[in-house]
């Protein structure tokens, strides 16, 4: 690629901060460092990736206030989560954040479990178990 | 490395450890996408760089992130720069489009001001900073693979050290499994399996599913760190630095083929891009896709094979 032909889209995701080094021949063709501010092809890749992961965080916000899943669910999906990650983060099984996924064993846990919760998704406990609070659609 | 006196830039590096590959593994899943990679771990590009040069590394890892964060601190204290792992996730000085989970990300720490961490992070353009909680959330991330809090710095330096031996073992091996591991997943030839397998992902996966994993490659391929054929421009460059430091006219003659074959391949990711963004993936358009990374496989594979040769001869 030709010092020139770097791209530097204007659109991009990327708020000003990072500009990313790109190794580009000169007229004589050897290498010099060119920075770019962003490219078109990498933004829409990136935008494609952040839709999924908020159509998820919806369906998950619905489940939890239609009573089908508890707001464990919820959170794990804002935070790009998976079961396996919270498992870890919470130092127990799979198995036993799946079953606190449902409203049923989530009502019931200590208040101990929450704070762990609430700690491994970076909210008060308040916010993790208070579900009107999710009635508000926020900006993610 | 510039600290430590050692002058080697990012190319060099990169060269000298071997850093190019390819590989495409359908069974290897990343949230339910195969993963296609354009390189080695840095983590392991790291370490050859530093075998080859002579340089002594020290590596530690941490069960709990109280006892990493004062170790760290101990060599801040002393003025030592440290590299570490960190997830991308918790570092919030990146931008919010930023910040997936990523978990093998490289940034090195050299100071700390008002309880704050100084930090440069290859991908910013300036060095910036981060909390203590951050930071610690950051270096003890789950999920794969764990960061543990793995940390290293050099602790020995050699005097002098042999830059053209270390260039042709460096080129060696990156040229041996790019162009002869017999198996199809691996190497230039990886670029050709993967295209047959994408050839298919409209029919097999039907129109959303495919268009996901398209725009998951073009992913791969660009965005994390320089992303693959960003790489490839990194290795030309090193081939071009390199044949002013052995004298050999014929990498020069390489790197320029290895320039026309990373720009096929950003093509692709510019062409990847279009049909991500049309949400469009009639099989013509995937056929089209697919043609033009064999193309580049092929170019690799020319190229990869010559300069195994050339380093055999040396």
């Amino acid at each position: 690629m030709k010092a020139d032909q770097v791209p530097q889209d204007e659109k991009n995701l990327n708020e000003g901060k990072v500009a990313k080094l790109y190794y580009a021949t000169d007229d004589q063709g050897n290498y010099t460092k060119v920075n770019s501010i962003g490219w078109e092809p990498e933004t829409v890749a990136m935008e494609q990736a952040w839709e999924v992961v908020h159509d998820e965080v919806e369906q998950a916000r619905e489940k939890v206030l239609t009573g089908k899943a508890s707001p464990v669910l919820y959170f794990l999906k804002k935070n790009i989560m998976n079961v396996s990650m919270v498992a870890g983060y919470m130092g127990t099984l799979s198995l036993i954040v799946r079953l606190h996924m449902l409203p049923y064993f989530f009502n019931k846990l200590s208040k101990k479990t929450l704070e762990k919760y609430a700690y491994t998704f970076r909210v008060t406990v308040e916010e993790l178990t208070d579900i009107n609070r999710l009635k508000k659609k926020d900006g993610n | 490395m510039r600290f430590h006196g050692l002058d080697f830039d990012e190319p060099m590096a990169f060269g000298i450890g071997s850093g190019l590959f390819f590989s495409y593994m359908p069974f290897v899943k990343l949230n339910g996408i195969p993963v296609a990679s354009y390189r080695i771990w840095p983590g392991h590009i790291f370490k050859k760089f530093s075998n080859r040069i002579g340089v002594k590394i020290e590596r530690q890892k941490f069960s709990t992130p109280q006892a990493a964060m004062t170790a760290l601190d101990k060599m801040i204290d002393k003025g030592q720069p440290v590299g570490m792992l960190s997830s991308v996730f918790y570092l919030d000085y990146l931008p919010a489009a930023y910040r997936f989970h990523f978990n093998a990300h490289n940034i090195i720490v050299f100071g700390k001001e008002n309880g704050r961490y100084l930090v440069s992070d290859p991908v910013m353009e300036h060095t910036t900073d981060i909390s203590y909680e951050d930071l610690a959330r950051a270096r003890f991330a789950k999920g794969v693979p764990e960061p543990s809090g793995r940390m290293y710095y050099p602790v020995q330096i050699p005097g002098n050290y042999n830059t053209e031996k270390a260039i042709w073992t460096g080129v060696k091996e990156t040229s041996d499994r790019m162009s002869n591991i017999p198996i199809p997943l691996f190497g230039a030839k990886g670029l050709t399996y993967l295209s047959k397998r994408l050839r298919y992902w409209p029919e097999r996966l039907g129109n959303k599913k495919a268009i996901a994993w398209l725009g998951n490659l073009i992913r791969m391929q660009e965005e994390i760190g320089t992303g693959g054929a960003g790489f490839r421009f990194v290795y030309a460059a090193f081939l071009d630095q390199s044949s002013k430091i052995t004298n050999e006219p014929e990498l020069l003659n390489l790197s320029r083929q290895l320039t026309t074959a990373g720009d096929k391949l950003r093509e692709f990711a510019y062409y990847a891009g279009r049909v991500c963004k049309n949400r469009n993936s009639d099989t013509r358009t995937f056929a089209e896709l697919a043609d033009m990374l064999v193309d580049a496989s092929q170019q690799e594979q020319k190229i990869f094979t010559e300069l195994h040769k050339l380093s055999k001869s040396k």
